[in-house]
């Protein structure tokens, strides 16, 4: 066994980590939120708590 | 002229009309040039040299500056329109506005193929990358690469995931480091500092010179390319920069002129020191140009310097294609040209996430499982379609809103010059491309008129076709 076949199976461990990390963030934001915020985004407008431009 | 002003941070058009979560304004044109440069740099590392094997050096240099003309239209074009239109989604949002809902569709479906598929083929490059460094260190079996591509990959969607300052300003450094690599190599070898290593006299002379004629010159044009394809990304920032009126132009403009020096440095430094016979063969030959100019000049500190150079590129490349896509394909999702679903915006993190994670497994099918260079040909001509509209949107938008009607950030000059110049350049480059690859021209081209019957008899009546229309622009001349 040499250091880069270690090197594999840690690119491996990382890979599986992030793709978890990735999913149970998925899934944990999909249902504390609402569809209806989640998806409120309206082109070219800026979020109404960050910005206060009139059009 | 209308009562807004693009410019301005007062009434630029663009209030809040109900949305609660959307995605940040952070940018600044540092960003959108490490996106447009972070995309397209590491065609100076690698594959821009198939154009020497196609006609020999000066074919090589002549792709690199009719493609510089190429693309210095598409910046300036660009750079008019998405300063005016400044909403995430880039020409697929010039293109629902300018053009048409077809055209849209069409050209949201180029960008996320274009960029989903350049992630990929970067993927697959950095994994190879990792297993050149695993042999140069004396590793003696054949490394898995998988690991390190599937990584690369959800690394880089983690980080995108995450925030699109931190992914930019990312882009930002490595892109910094790869680009003085350039100039670093072009000082070292061409004699500026210390003793130079470039031969072109001797490299160059005779048969060398043109070693297929002008043929030879045609058929490398579309490898040309490769030193500027996908600039245009700087577009997919407009609704996170923090002025789109000044940092879309700005940041553009600077990244064609980046990409201009370090395509010829790059031409002048490779061709210098490598024969054209190697250099031109990307696979049994030069596959990373750069590095192999670093190895042949003895220098251990420039070898560990181009290595990392190569490898920054590729990484900044496919970071800036995930920010890129998942914009494209979200834009589409919000106006319902795909399901709604994908519109989503992260409330903690502000961005696109579902589309993120949607295009995972999508670049991993590419990267695992299709040939390099097929993934490659795909993505070229997903961009080269995508260059073909833009001539037809920037002569739309003049018309439809003449100079003066509406305030633009940005005013290309010799208008049509440029367009026209465009259109007649992609056409040589489809002809140039049907040479080499007619048979995925034909099948591409076939796939997106297979998707554009299924919108047109199915998806349009689910697309919101009141609401998409977001711009406070006068109603267009003729209408």
């Amino acid at each position: 066994m040499q250091t880069w076949n270690y090197i594999e199976y840690i690119a491996w461990g990382l890979s599986a980590l992030l793709g978890l990390y990735l999913v149970v963030d998925w899934l944990r934001t999909d249902t504390t939120y609402s569809e209806d915020v989640l998806t409120s985004s309206r082109e070219g407008e800026l979020e109404a708590i960050t910005e206060e431009h009139k059009g | 002229m209308a009562d807004f002003d693009i410019t301005s941070d007062k009434m630029d058009g663009m209030g809040p009309h109900g949305t609660k979560v959307g995605l940040l304004r952070v940018l600044g044109p540092a960003h959108v040039w490490a996106l447009g440069v972070g995309i397209v740099l590491v065609g100076e590392y690698m594959g821009w040299n198939f154009a020497v094997g196609k006609g020999g050096a000066y074919a090589a240099l002549i792709a690199c500056w009719f493609a510089g003309i190429l693309y210095t239209c598409v910046a300036m074009i660009d750079s008019e329109v998405t300063s005016t239109v400044a909403a995430a989604g880039g020409q697929y949002t010039q293109a629902k506005h300018i053009v048409g809902p077809l055209m849209a569709f069409n050209v949201g479906l180029y960008l996320t193929f274009a960029y989903t598929m350049l992630e990929a083929a970067n993927a697959i490059t950095a994994g190879y990358l990792i297993s050149v460094v695993a042999t140069m260190t004396g590793y003696d079996g054949v490394l898995d690469q998988r690991p390190f591509i599937i990584l690369a990959i959800l690394f880089l969607a983690w980080l995108n995931y995450r925030g699109v300052l931190a992914t930019l300003t990312f882009n930002l450094v490595i892109t910094a480091i790869a680009f003085a690599a350039i100039i670093i190599i072009f000082l070292s070898t061409s004699g500026v500092l210390g003793n130079g290593i470039v031969h072109h006299a001797e490299l160059m002379a005779g048969q060398a010179a043109l070693p297929y004629g002008w043929i030879g010159v045609l058929a490398a044009l579309h490898f040309g390319l490769w030193y500027y394809l996908g600039i245009e990304g700087t577009t997919q920032a407009a609704e996170e920069v923090r002025s789109p009126a000044r940092a879309l132009p700005f940041g553009t403009l600077a990244g064609i002129m980046t990409l201009l020096i370090a395509a010829t440095l790059t031409w002048y430094t490779c061709t210098g020191v490598l024969p054209w016979e190697y250099l031109g063969d990307g696979v049994n030959g030069s596959v990373a140009p750069l590095f192999d100019t670093a190895r042949l000049s003895g220098s251990e500190a420039l070898i560990w310097l181009l290595g990392i150079g190569t490898l920054f590129a590729t990484l900044a490349s496919a970071n800036g294609c995930i920010n890129d896509a998942s914009r494209a394909w979200f834009a589409m999702g919000r106006d319902k040209y795909l399901p709604g679903w994908f519109g989503a915006v992260h409330p903690k993190y502000r961005t696109p996430y579902r589309s993120i994670i949607f295009l995972v497994p999508m670049a991993l099918i590419f990267a695992l499982g299709a040939p390099l260079d097929q993934v490659i040909t795909f993505s070229i001509l997903s961009g080269l379609l995508e260059y073909t509209f833009m001539p037809l949107n920037i002569i739309m938008f003049r018309k439809k809103w003449p100079m003066g009607t509406i305030k633009r950030g940005y005013e290309h000059p010799f208008h049509p010059i440029p367009a026209i110049a465009l259109l007649a350049l992609c056409s040589v480059t489809f002809f140039a491309v049907f040479l080499g690859y007619g048979t995925q021209l034909v099948a591409m081209i076939g796939f997106y008129i297979l998707v554009s019957l299924w919108f047109h008899f199915w998806r349009y009546r689910f697309v919101n076709r009141g609401a998409q229309f977001t711009m406070p622009w006068p109603k267009p001349e003729g209408y």
